[in-house]
């Protein structure tokens, strides 16, 4: 089996690719790859992203093919994918981090900055928070609810359809912080970064 | 609920760990991944390291440790030290930090936060303060604390949350390698000026320090040495006092 690490060019993935080389050892193959020939013929797709949702957005539109190579991987064929941070934030219709930016359209939802309530909650919000398990998902088998993560961001996906919604964490208020929406999965924490609960989401997404 | 975060940190001379005394007279301790695994095996929140190479041909020693270490931990990686560049900063991410601390050059020339920060998002852009009492206020050192800018540590801490930094790492000179315990009242003040994380570095001797820097100083991470590597306390011993006291550690 091949798992995908799309390198798009933005931002840091050094981390993403050390974990998930670390839980896949030698039995399942790590590819970190934008050439779109490549990602249309793996088996899973991970999709980090780091600095603006806008960034993000135009450095996966600046590769040529590779919007519409995700769009048939993920909606088409129906492959799993696993959205990391900004990358799962752009699974989103809209985001509003710069400039008003259109996402990939996947969940209907949007991206907006999180409520600092007048300077009450320092933003970005850093640092290890406790998530909410709201309903069962694949990648949360064995994870127990109330699990410590590790997050960095000042931006929340607020997605319409509540049913996609598998886990929340509580900053400011309960915001969305993973989504589970058929083979579709997405996390605003880091996996990568979260010590060893990270590493047993990284090889339950691995084995789906 | 978000919780406070507990920071070993690992001062790195050529490939090896040191910790100074008052930024003078270091002792070699030890190798830096080792150390970082240990540290993260034990439940350190982030690993920060700061790299006080001085020789321009050992600087590349400290790419090779991050490498290293980032295949082995899997906590956040925070790496310090003669970061000159935008280049500098890409060339650490890429072998595996998650933040970069910037320090001298971000007093020397503020465009190195703004133009990172916006190529590789706030998230990872950590601006260091060395900070040492002159009168009423506190002024910013450079140069791992040997020049003084003259510039004062409360407007320019909220100038580089302007220019984009994601979090701000305070150290009071005047505190650091005293073991008497952090400077609360420049921690609080900057606390309360700026609406980004800070991280309170600087003269932790006990583990009542750290309570004091998140309780009265307002710090959302507390970074300490030598307690930590000496092995006077373990960050376990460390996470269950702050419980202890009412603090929100991860455990």
């Amino acid at each position: 089996m091949n798992v995908t690490i799309v390198d798009y060019k933005s931002g840091n993935i050094s981390s993403v690719i050390n974990s998930f080389k670390e839980v896949a050892q030698n039995k399942v193959k790590i590819e970190v790859t934008s050439e779109v020939s490549k990602i249309q013929s793996t088996d899973k797709v991970v999709l980090p992203g780091q600095g603006s949702f806008k960034s993000c957005v135009d450095a996966l539109q600046s590769i040529n093919g590779l919007v519409d190579c995700l769009n048939d991987f993920a909606i088409n064929k129906k492959k799993p994918l696993l959205g990391i941070c900004v990358g799962f934030q752009m699974f989103a219709d809209v985001g509003y981090e710069e400039a008003e930016t259109k996402g990939l359209c996947w969940i209907p939802g949007k991206v907006t900055k999180i409520d600092n309530q007048n300077g009450k909650y320092k933003l970005p919000h850093i640092g290890w928070n406790q998530i909410n398990l709201v309903k069962e998902s694949k990648i949360f088998r064995d994870i127990k609810d109330k699990s410590h993560m590790y997050f960095v961001h000042s931006y929340e996906f607020v997605p319409t359809d509540k049913n996609s919604i598998s886990a929340t964490t509580d900053y400011s208020s309960k915001h969305v912080c993973a989504v589970e929406k058929e083979n579709i999965f997405g996390t605003q924490f880091h996996p990568e970064k979260s010590d060893k609960t990270g590493l047993k989401i990284i090889n339950n997404f691995i084995n789906l | 609920m978000l919780k406070n975060r507990i920071i070993p940190c690992l001062d790195v001379k050529n490939g090896r760990v040191v910790k100074g005394i008052n930024f003078v007279d270091l002792k070699d301790a030890g190798d830096p991944v080792e150390q970082a695994k240990i540290y993260s095996d034990g439940g350190a929140d982030e690993i920060c390291f700061l790299d006080i190479t001085a020789s321009n041909e050992n600087r590349d020693t400290i790419y090779e440790v991050v490498e290293k270490t980032s295949k082995k931990c899997f906590v956040p990686l925070t790496v310090g030290g003669g970061v000159r560049s935008v280049d500098d900063i890409n060339k650490l991410l890429n072998c595996g930090a998650d933040k970069v601390s910037i320090n001298t050059t971000a007093v020397e020339n503020s465009k190195v936060v703004v133009d990172s920060s916006k190529k590789f998002g706030s998230q990872c852009i950590v601006v260091a303060i060395d900070a040492k009492k002159n009168g009423d206020k506190w002024e910013v050192f450079t140069h791992g604390g040997r020049n003084n800018s003259g510039i004062d540590a409360l407007e320019y801490a909220k100038i580089m949350e302007e220019s984009g930094a994601g979090e701000l790492l305070v150290t009071s000179m005047d505190r650091d390698g005293t073991q008497v315990g952090y400077d609360i009242e420049l921690i609080s003040k900057i606390s309360s000026k700026v609406n980004i994380p800070l991280i309170a570095s600087g003269g932790v001797g006990n583990l009542d320090h750290l309570v004091e820097g998140i309780k009265s100083g307002k710090a959302s991470a507390v970074l300490a040495a030598s307690i930590f590597h000496y092995g006077k306390y373990s960050v376990k011993e460390a996470k269950q006092y702050l419980e202890s006291k009412g603090i929100p550690v991860r455990t």
